[in-house]
């Protein structure tokens, strides 16, 4: 196993280590139990970077894989398994996942530094839980295998269901259950989805073995003898179930504001920052390339819903009161603009796409952790209740003004280049969707600066206000940002500027990947189904099956 | 950047056009900034001030030197962020900051025009950088749709930045800032960004007829109305700023019949007066502690002898008496719209008369007659210190002659700016060819913009000075135009009514209704539904766990049965 392959498994493993060892720890020595975690995350974050370090030569390839067998069960002969059931644990990194795992691992730092004063009951398990999603999320990101998965995938919903509902607000419970039940209810179509594509895979391949690999499935689509363009419809829709909950995408997105409303601020900053992200990757990593002909059946209508999400997510965010409730709406608009440009099916739009993910990462995650910041001094977040606080915490305002502007766009910072390229994707692709989709989208970006704005101009600026009795420093904070909380936001803020100079640090190195596993899958189809329907004699088909056969 | 078959290039141009609009972002800048150490001197956000300003001063240059429509894009966003920066720069009270917040929207509205036209531009040419968008553009032919659509939603754009009907109502409101930034940002640079971005795009506009008009058109009917409303205003900084509203929409006139070199040309005169106008009436403000109402001002120029004379200079310039700045700059335009349309001319010579009217009444009533205000700000009256006067010197000296850079023909003149400008408007020219007008033509059109303007200056003269007139507080006597005039013409109310409130309710919907209600009741619906479900089937079932596991392992059989039959 080379180093990185070490480190790749390394990253799913640590945390998983860590978390027992947090939940361990002494009760009588619970302050430990966050700086011990803390370490754990920077570590998973050393090693993260070298990884992604590595991606940037990566093409299209991968640089780190490990294939064992997991689950094989079935007859044998000569150690082979020639029928039944393989599973296996191959995870790997390319230039798609690495950039995610890293935002991962920024992140997670990060929300276990901001809840040090935060959370004061049940503290270890708080720190073994954070762990273990954490650990899920580098799963997610890594797995090869479509059941590994989806093992990943659900696995990630158990630790927040229980950040969600011990440490989260008034009404967690309710939040926690309709969070896990809503995002469950999707994948559980996901995971039929899966099971019909393997069993598919292996049909058509006259093996008897029912093998999950995705490499193996990713190319069942492609060739006469594939699937046929029903099945790849029927496909797309069982994955649409699961991933585009997950997004959330327009109208399945009710149980996120509330699940963010309620979660503590960590919580939030990795379901904003991270696991919505698992339904955008759902699509790029298994949509668009296993079933491509059904996803260009879709596209268009997956475009509606991002626009209609865009404006509905904005309109809806300029209405609340409650600043963290703001936020979460804005997400429904932001991943919006994130689907738009994925199923622009342009490669621009799709590497903005994925830049998209990214920012938002950073800016709406950076944005939580300033709410949370705010929440635990003032204890409201509702905005007719607080105003003035810049006079009273200038660093908090220049950070909550920065992250703003990342939100709504603004050139100079890392959300206008996504912003930019994936409306300019949807104006600009003929074949799915049209210059409506970016004018309509467009909007979005004008609504943004309302939303936010509002929300800026009532909290931080105006005669002071704020509730009785506040701030309450109790828990050792101070007035304004303490130096744990300024170290917390400055990196975000950092990166919100390098990325908006030097996207390339991004985009660059997917172009290959998206050539090869998307945009050229896309076009193989779609020669495929014309030469079909141009010319329905056996000769031409066959050609053009073979000019797909050789953009494999 | 560089994404997939898109890229950006991080590249500067420097070309007569952007090295002039550099020259006045620079200069005029650097006079501003003076002023400020001296205005701003009593302010504790004096440093956060200073760092707001030249992130402007930044932008504005990335805006006019970025070599593609991105760059220029990044600079206008960025120009606009500093404006929403400044306005709000006081943000201890409400109405800064919402004026700071409409500011930014109506921009935003503007860039979504700007935007969509870049996306197009993309689309039709493949290229977002100047040279090859505007090379591939002389080669094609005049009155092409997409052409059309582009200059339109690039004008979309100019509208909003540059304060122009439908979008100018955040300008007026803009005075909420401090009254420097009102000189540089709201008057000098950052408002004639859509100037210089038609005049940056000259061929593409050229090549659109039909956008022209609408220029043309929007241009002559903002500076009307802008004109109109400064007539009734008593806020000394709102009359320059509705007067700075109708000076944008004489250059918008001049690039809309194609004299892009007039355009920039006023511009630049432009820039020079109404700088000099604000900071002067910034003194004025300095020595009446903060009072701005013309109505409690009078008598000022024995008090504030240099920044009286210096105002002086910036009038004369303004209302366009030779030989001062604004002359020349305005009776090139009149002679170019009279080429164009003769209604149109007479229009604007109306609009110079009232611009004549309304800049002496401000001037009267500030300077001469006797002092209105209380006694506190009486004794309080002093001439700013020489680091504010300074400027306001040069600034004077500038206004009164920054006309001679473009003396026409007519009056032995060569033409200067128009032939430097020449290299960048080369391609628009081959296809205007405009014939000089007549110079008979043109003294009669310069005769008759003096006279109106003189005519204009009695009557202001007998009304503020002779009968000593004082605008009444009270509206109740005041006829429906002047109400019209005051209330400048009922428009946020208009804007008011039918955006803000319908949206608003929308919102509100969307929120109540669809997603408490539909959405989330379709979701809950199917969460009840099992429970009934189950608490019926639970009537059946024996509680066994065992009994659960068969039935779901049959579920699964069966599902995975129908999947091989079919």
């Amino acid at each position: 196993m080379s180093l990185s392959a070490f480190g790749l498994n390394l990253l799913i493993f640590l945390p998983l280590v860590g978390a027992i060892l947090v939940w361990r720890t002494p009760r009588e020595r619970e302050d430990v139990a966050g700086r011990l975690a803390l370490w754990i995350s920077i570590a998973c974050l050393l090693v993260a970077a070298p990884l992604w370090y590595q991606s940037l030569s990566a093409g299209a390839g991968t640089i780190a894989e490990v294939k064992r067998a997991w689950i094989e069960v079935g007859g044998r002969s000569k150690g082979e398994l020639i029928d039944g059931l393989r599973i296996s644990w191959h995870v790997a990194l390319d230039a798609l996942s690495a950039p995610l795992m890293l935002l991962t691992a920024i992140l997670v730092p990060l929300s276990v530094a901001c809840s040090f004063t935060a959370i004061r009951h049940r503290v270890n398990e708080y720190y073994a839980w954070l762990l273990m999603l954490t650990s899920g999320m580098f799963g997610v990101f890594a797995a090869r295998d479509l059941l590994l998965f989806y093992v990943f995938f659900e696995f990630t919903l158990i630790p927040l269901y229980f950040l969600i509902g011990i440490w989260g607000g008034s009404d967690r419970r309710y939040a926690a259950n309709k969070f896990f039940l809503f995002t469950f209810a999707g994948s559980v179509l996901t995971f039929a989805g899966i099971l019909y594509l393997a069993i598919r895979g292996a049909q058509l391949s006259g093996s008897g073995v029912v093998d999950f690999d995705l490499v193996r499935l990713s190319v069942l689509a492609l060739g006469g003898a594939g699937l046929t363009a029903g099945e790849q419809s029927l496909l797309f829709l069982a994955f649409f179930a699961g991933f585009a909950i997950k997004v959330p995408l327009f109208p399945l997105h009710t149980w996120l504001p509330l699940a963010h409303t309620e979660a503590p601020t960590a919580g939030s900053v990795l379901l904003a920052g991270v696991l919505l992200k698992l339904g955008t990757y759902g699509f790029l990593r298994f949509s668009l390339p296993m079933v491509p002909n059904g996803a260009m059946e879709w596209a268009s209508l997956m475009g509606v819903l991002a626009v209609m999400g865009i404006i509905y997510g904005a309109l809806c965010s300029w209405v609340q009161q409650d600043v963290k409730k703001l936020v979460a709406y804005s997400s429904v608009s932001h991943l919006g603009f994130c689907m738009l440009g994925m199923f622009s099916l342009v490669d621009y739009g799709i590497s903005g796409s994925v830049l998209y993910m990214i920012n938002h990462g950073l800016s709406t995650g950076a944005l939580f952790l300033c709410v949370g910041m705010m929440y635990e001094r003032y204890h409201t977040r509702d905005m007719r209740k607080l105003g003035g606080l810049a006079k009273e915490m200038p660093i908090f305002a220049f950070f909550l003004v920065v992250f703003v502007l990342s939100s709504v766009g603004l050139p100079g910072l890392n959300g206008f280049v996504s912003e930019f390229t994936t409306l300019m994707a949807a104006f600009n692709s003929p074949l799915v969707l049209g210059p409506w989709f970016g004018v309509f989208g467009a909007t979005g970006i004008l609504l943004g600066a309302i939303y936010l704005f509002y929300m800026t101009g009532s909290v931080l600026f105006g005669p002071y206000k704020a509730p009785a009795d506040t701030p309450d420093l109790s828990a050792g904070l101070s007035k304004d940002l303490n130096r744990r909380e300024i170290a917390i936001l400055t990196p975000l803020a950092v990166l919100c500027v390098i990325l908006g100079w030097a996207p390339r640090l991004v985009t660059d190195t997917l172009d290959p990947l998206i050539q090869a596993q998307v945009l050229n899958r896309v076009a193989a189809a779609r020669q495929v189904n014309e030469a079909m329907a141009a010319t329905p004699t056996q000769a031409a088909t066959l050609a053009a099956i073979s000019n797909a056969g050789a953009a494999r | 950047m560089n994404a997939g078959g898109f890229s950006v290039s991080l590249s500067l141009l420097i070309d007569p056009l952007s090295v002039l609009m550099t020259l006045i972002i620079t200069g005029i800048g650097f006079f501003i900034h003076v002023y400020s150490v001296g205005y701003m001197s009593h302010d504790e956000g004096f440093a956060r001030y200073f760092s707001y300003l030249n992130l402007f001063v930044f932008s504005m240059l990335m805006l006019v030197l970025g070599a593609n429509y991105i760059l220029m894009f990044v600079g206008w966003e960025g120009v606009g962020f500093c404006s929403y920066l400044l306005i709000g720069f006081w943000f201890g009270d409400n109405a800064n900051n919402d004026a700071a917040k409409k500011a930014f929207v109506m921009n935003r509205i503007g860039d979504v025009g700007f935007l969509t036209g870049v996306f197009l531009i993309f689309i039709t040419f493949g290229s977002i950088e100047y040279a090859q968008v505007f090379s591939s553009a002389a080669a094609m032919p005049a009155g092409l749709a997409v052409i059309t659509t582009i200059t339109l939603l690039l004008f979309i754009g100019a509208t909003g930045k540059s304060a122009q009907i439908p979008l100018f109502t955040w300008l007026p409101d803009a005075m909420a800032g401090p009254t420097p930034v009102s000189a540089l940002i709201h008057a000098a640079t950052m408002v004639t960004a859509g100037i210089y971005m038609i005049v940056r795009s000259n061929i593409l506009f050229t090549l659109a007829p039909i956008t022209m008009e609408v220029i043309t058109y929007v241009g002559v009917a903002t500076a009307l109305l802008g004109a109109f409303v400064a007539i009734t205003q008593n806020d000394i900084k709102k009359v320059l700023a509705y007067s700075t509203v109708s000076q944008l929409g004489y250059m918008f006139v001049a690039v809309g019949v194609g004299a892009y070199s007039t355009g920039m040309f006023h511009l630049i005169t432009h820039a020079f007066f109404k700088a000099l106008l604000f900071l002067g009436a910034g003194s004025v403000i300095h020595a009446m502690s903060g009072e701005q109402d013309i109505r409690k001002m009078g008598g000022l120029k024995k008090d504030l002898p240099v920044t009286y004379l210096t105002f002086l200079a910036g009038v004369l310039a303004i209302v366009g008496l030779p030989p001062f700045s604004g002359f020349f700059s305005k009776d090139e335009i009149l002679a170019k719209v009279f080429e164009h349309s003769t209604v149109l001319a007479v229009v604007m010579v109306i609009t110079f008369m009232m611009t004549a009217f309304y800049i002496f009444r401000m001037f009267f009533l500030v300077f001469f007659g006797v002092f209105r205000g209380s006694e506190k700000q009486k004794s309080h009256l002093h001439e700013s210190p020489a680091v504010m006067t300074v400027p306001l010197i040069v600034l004077a000296v500038l206004a009164v002659a920054g006309g001679f850079i473009n003396i026409p023909e007519t009056l032995f003149g060569h033409h200067a700016l128009a032939n430097f400008l020449e290299p960048v408007l080369r391609p628009s020219l081959a296809i205007i060819f405009s014939e000089e007008p007549s110079h008979a033509t043109e003294y009669m059109l310069m005769a008759i913009a003096i006279a109106g303007t003189l005519v204009m200056f009695a009557v202001a003269y007998s009304r503020y000075l002779t009968n000593a007139h004082v605008p009444a507080a009270s509206e109740k006597e005041q006829s429906f135009l002047y109400r019209l005039s005051s209330r400048k013409g009922y428009i946020d109310e208009f804007y008011d009514m039918i955006i803000r409130k319908p949206l608003d309710w929308i919102s509100s919907v969307l929120n109540d209704v669809f997603d408490k209600n539909i959405f989330d009741r379709i979701v809950n619906s199917v969460g009840e539904l099992v429970i009934a479900g189950s608490g019926a089937a639970r009537l059946l079932q024996t509680g066994k766990l065992g009994f659960y596991l068969f039935i779901m392992v049959a579920g699964i059989t069966a599902i995975l049965f129908l999947n091989f039959m079919f």
